[in-house]
């Protein structure tokens, strides 16, 4: 019982994390209806920000770093942010209207495109993040550790996903980012700026991205350019799980596929680690394609 | 169409104009023999490469200081894998057919050696491998040379020294299944430390890449081990202590010679004490041959302290310069029989000889860390 | 009629030229050899996936796991079961065992192509190559993640042009007969042509399981040309590449896909002289410029964003653009 809990944790907190990545999935398909393959790739660059700043901002702060782990995380959100407007203003709005399949491979040549302009100029071998939560140990029994640090990552990850639903449903761009995932047509010819709309989405998206990032590297200290691969395509299987376009479906998702993989590695084998988000992907698209809390839709003929 | 075509033809040209260029120089220069090295220069394991080129690079340096090899200076070409195995063999064609090389030396993953070996065979050039351990490598013919230790033996040790010096009887394995080196190192370690009286609690695996190890660890936890053995290379490796030592998981943690880099102690902090890995030799032995080597290696490249890989990458390039000297020729059998005939050659990382199955009979180290170095801790020998 | 013919002939003067020169390879230079046997192999990839997706407008990114299947297959084939039956009779039946193989598992991949589509379909076929490739990684008695080693070198030039050969004259039999309209009508407009009568699912299933077969026999080549094969040679990022010589030859077009395999494959040994072409340059300037896999990248967005319909056109560009130069064929062109 005592290993089943803290496997439970050591899910949370990798769920927590996916499920902060699946936002930006999910908001993007529910307006564009495409899939943002570069979004792994931001999460990475979130890291790398992180990595380059957290030092001189911890220097900064007089090593405090509970005012210097936050400052990190808005530094990445920030920078992130600009990535995931220009990625949007040059690869993706060119091509908007376009068949879907066209946009996909615009989107995995971005995300190649990140990866290995990283491994070239950066390098490829891993970095070690340094540690921006107090490392303590919350809980401790014979059976069951809780360290700081996922706690600190649950309860981040969960407060920005607050944050995310207030902005959604309680503000003016938040109304017309649902307007337009309803029927972009008819926003526009209600008067709402599509496309700053759309570039707002991509704000919100690449900075949770960025947020995730710096949780996960806290948990796993090791940052390199293509750690945003993997993350980021079960991120996506989260947001498809929970229904795609729908937020509370892919912090659902996200949880899901991170206990999940957490279960399987502790009590299976980590070996089908990998193949386990796929094989929860082909059932749940063959068996329920609109995912756990998605709606069902008619396709358009 | 027509210029895409120009452009075509051109660069078909500019390739073919290469491949003579290369293949010409043997011919009018007969005072230099050509050697060819292919090396993980850049991509996951650049490091291995890296290391392993500034270790050629000295042998070639001091040799061709001392006015060559029978009179005649080397040459050295470099192509890189970038860590993969399928760029291994289009390397070793390259250097064969553009560069003509006359030996090759490389690589030191086993992956990438086995993916290149069968080329070099079947053109009986002869290559040597710094530091593949996988039993397999010389096994694809006479003409495939190592300077290392093999798995079966580094498993033997691995073994026996955690049932003898740490006195462990229950030891958990986490071994990386995406890794051919660390499958066959888990598996060899297994047969000596079980027919040692050892039992393994727990055989948990994780993929190259992965950052998240706790669900594996956490599920070690459940079997209480006194020793984790983890044969992996370095990158994971570190992690895997780091979060162990979250979980409580305070017993020593073991691994082999992929631990060696400057990068374990870096990613992996604090959390290294009390850890062991075998390695081909240790910085910090107080030998005259070492130590020289470390200060000159620590002269010429920034200071830096060379790891195993730069040492075995010296060592090979060593040992075929005096297998070419024995041969009186830069003929590529020559060079084969006169490798085959190496008897106690005195490198950095030990005495080496070559076996009839062409591996090398040469002594492991296994090395501590304590208070954030790396210590020499003992010296196993072959039988 | 006529022309028929002439197909079936020039098919035949491929595969007599393809043992011709087999009989010579041993005196070439190996490293320009190798990078002619590695096109070939490109050529049957890129045109049997151009079936799927250019041809059939389905999206597979998940090419490499049959050609893992294949290469797999047919070198268990030939070590434990047809290796004492000679080069003439037992290699032929281990990569046709391997395309089997492939084609069974293009069934599988199929299936769930008659439910989605688009990026839905890209994701799934991705994902189906994963799990190939974590499955084999835990089949011990092909070596698992150790790799399969010692495989023998049967592949030759004559091997794989003859099935290059073979390749290009059946898939262009294929589309261009009534049978294959389908593919097109598919592609083009699914509700109108399943309006029309066809069985739209069959078409899909029918492309997925002849790509996959083609697949498997490049795999099978490949294996038995580079004689050790990881699982880890067969991940994803092999799939993209199968990709781009689609995308860069104009989906739909065979010739030109073709034609964009042999460009790519020659590209990528090209920039690997950058350095020694370019050694005045800064070295983090030539890392930039050394990696293939950048250039493709910023290629692919390029080519999306300003020739969505391939860098040579869409369909057959390779005829059109004959029919130009040579002033041929011009009048049936403007009257159709």
């Amino acid at each position: 019982m005592g290993e089943f809990l803290q496997q439970l944790m050591n899910g949370l907190s990798l769920g927590s994390i996916y499920a902060l990545i699946a936002l930006g999935y999910t908001m993007v398909y529910g307006i564009l209806r495409f899939i943002n393959f570069a979004h792994g790739e931001v999460f990475m660059v979130g890291a790398f920000v992180g990595l380059w700043s957290a030092p001189a901002i911890a220097d900064f702060f007089g090593g405090n770093l509970f005012i210097a782990g936050p400052v990190v995380i808005l530094l990445a959100m920030v920078v992130c942010s600009i990535l995931g407007v220009l990625n949007e203003r040059i690869a993706y709005r060119p091509l908007r209207g376009k068949p879907t399949i066209i946009v996909l491979i615009t989107a995995i040549g971005v995300s190649l495109f990140y990866q290995n302009f990283f491994q070239s100029v950066v390098g490829p071998e891993p970095r070690r993040f340094p540690d921006l939560i107090p490392q303590t140990r919350v809980l401790e029994t014979d059976y069951l550790i809780v360290g700081s640090t996922p706690l600190v990552v649950i309860g981040t990850a969960f407060g920005l996903m607050w944050l995310l639903r207030f902005v959604v449903l309680h503000t003016k761009v938040g109304t017309a980012m649902r307007a337009l995932s309803f029927n972009l047509q008819a926003a526009r010819l209600m008067g709402i700026n599509v496309d700053r709309v759309v570039a707002f989405t991509f704000v919100l998206g690449s900075a949770l991205a960025a947020a995730a990032a710096i949780l996960f590297a806290s948990i796993y200290p090791s940052v390199h350019p293509l750690m945003g691969l993997f993350p980021g395509l079960k991120a996506f299987v989260a947001a498809v799980l929970g229904g795609i376009g729908n937020l509370p479906g892919a912090a659902l998702g996200g949880l899901i596929i991170g206990v999940t993989e957490t279960l399987v590695t502790g009590y299976v084998s980590a070996t089908y680690r990998d193949a386990v988000a796929f094989t929860i992907l082909i059932l749940i698209l063959l068996f329920r394609p609109t995912g756990l809390l998605g709606s069902t839709a008619t396709e358009k003929v | 169409m027509k210029r895409i075509a120009t452009a075509l033809g051109v660069a078909l040209m500019a390739l073919a104009t290469i491949q003579c260029g290369g293949g010409g120089d043997t011919a009018t220069e007969a005072d230099t023999i050509k050697i060819g090295a292919y090396l993980s220069l850049t991509g996951l394991t650049a490091t291995f490469g890296v290391s392993t080129r500034h270790g050629v690079e000295m042998a070639v340096d001091e040799i061709n200081a001392a006015g060559g090899i029978n009179g005649r200076t080397i040459e050295i070409y470099f192509e890189d894998t970038q860590s993969k195995p399928e760029e291994a063999p289009s390397a070793v064609n390259k250097l064969i057919a553009a560069h003509n090389v006359s030996a090759i030396i490389g690589e030191i993953a086993s992956s990438r050696t086995l993916a290149a070996a069968p080329i070099a065979q079947a053109s009986g050039v002869p290559m040597v491998t710094p530091g593949s351990t996988n039993p397999q490598v010389t096994e694809v013919g006479d003409y495939i040379f190592r300077v290392c230790y093999i798995d079966p033996f580094q498993g033997e040790v691995l073994a026996k020294f955690i049932a003898n010096s740490l006195g462990a009887t229950r030891v958990a394995v986490l071994r990386d299944v995406k890794n051919d080196y660390s499958v066959g190192l888990a598996q060899y370690f297994t047969e000596t430390f079980e027919s040692l009286g050892g039992e393994i609690v727990a055989n948990q695996a994780y993929s190259e890449g992965d950052a998240d190890f706790k669900a594996q660890l956490t599920a070690i936890r459940g079997t209480d081990p006194e020793v984790i053995f983890v044969p992996g290379y370095y990158t994971e490796s570190a992690l895997i202590v780091k979060q162990a030592r979250e979980l409580n998981l305070n017993m020593p943690i073991v691994g082999g010679d992929g631990w060696d880099s400057s990068k374990l102690l870096e990613i992996g902090g604090d959390a290294m004490e009390n850890t062991y890995f075998t390695n081909h030799y240790a910085a910090d032995d107080t030998t005259a041959v070492v130590q020289q080597f470390v200060a000159r290696y620590a002269e010429r490249f920034d200071q830096s302290t060379p790891d195993a890989m730069a040492v075995l990458g010296y060592d090979a390039a060593k040992i075929l310069f005096d297998a070419i000297r024995r041969a009186g020729s830069d003929d590529r059998t020559a060079i084969r029989d006169a490798l085959a005939q190496t008897r106690d050659f005195p490198g950095v990382a030990g005495v080496t000889t070559i076996d009839e199955n062409r591996n090398a009979k040469k002594s492991a180290v296994i090395i501590q860390v304590k208070d954030g170095a790396l210590r020499y801790y003992e010296t196993v020998n072959p039988d | 009629m006529l022309r028929k013919y002439w197909k079936a002939a020039t098919l035949l003067g491929v595969v007599l030229v393809s043992l011709l020169i087999s009989q010579v390879e041993g005196s070439f230079n190996q490293y320009i050899f190798q990078i002619v046997i590695y096109a070939g192999i490109n050529i049957i990839l890129a045109v049997s996936l151009n079936l799927i997706n250019g041809h059939t407008g389905q999206f597979s990114l998940g090419h490499a796991g049959f050609m893992a299947i294949g290469a797999y297959t047919a070198a268990v084939l030939t070590r434990d079961v047809v290796g004492s039956w000679g080069m003439w009779i037992g290699f032929p039946v281990a990569l046709i065992g391997g395309g089997l193989m492939a084609a069974v598992a293009g069934v599988v991949v199929g299936i769930p192509s008659l439910r989605l589509r688009g990026d839905y379909l890209a994701i799934v076929t991705l994902g189906f190559g994963e799990i190939i490739r974590v499955i084999i990684q835990n089949l011990d008695f092909v070596g698992g993640a150790r790799g399969f080693a010692a495989i023998p070198k049967l592949t030759d030039f004559f091997w794989v042009f003859a099935i290059v050969g073979l390749v290009m004259w059946s898939l262009s039999n294929l589309v261009k007969s009534t049978y294959g309209k389908g593919f097109l009508a598919v592609r083009d407009d699914e509700i109108a042509a399943e309006a029309m009568g066809i069985n739209t699912t069959r078409y899909k299933v029918t492309a997925f399981v002849t790509g996959a077969f083609f697949a498997g026999l490049a795999g099978g080549l490949y294996a038995h040309y580079v004689t050790y094969i990881t699982p880890t040679q067969f991940s994803f990022i092999l799939s993209i590449e199968h990709v781009m010589m689609v995308i860069v030859g104009g989906m739909g077009s065979n010739v030109g896909v073709a034609f964009a395999a042999v460009l790519l494959t020659v590209l990528k040994e090209l920039l690997k002289l950058v350095p020694d072409l370019l050694w005045f340059l800064p070295e983090w300037l030539l890392r930039i410029l050394e990696n293939r896999m950048l250039l493709f990248s910023i290629l692919l967005v390029v080519i999306m964003i300003l020739r969505p319909q391939g860098l040579f056109g869409e369909g057959d560009w390779v005829r059109r653009w004959w029919r130009k130069l040579t002033g041929r064929g011009r009048k049936a062109e403007a009257t159709a």
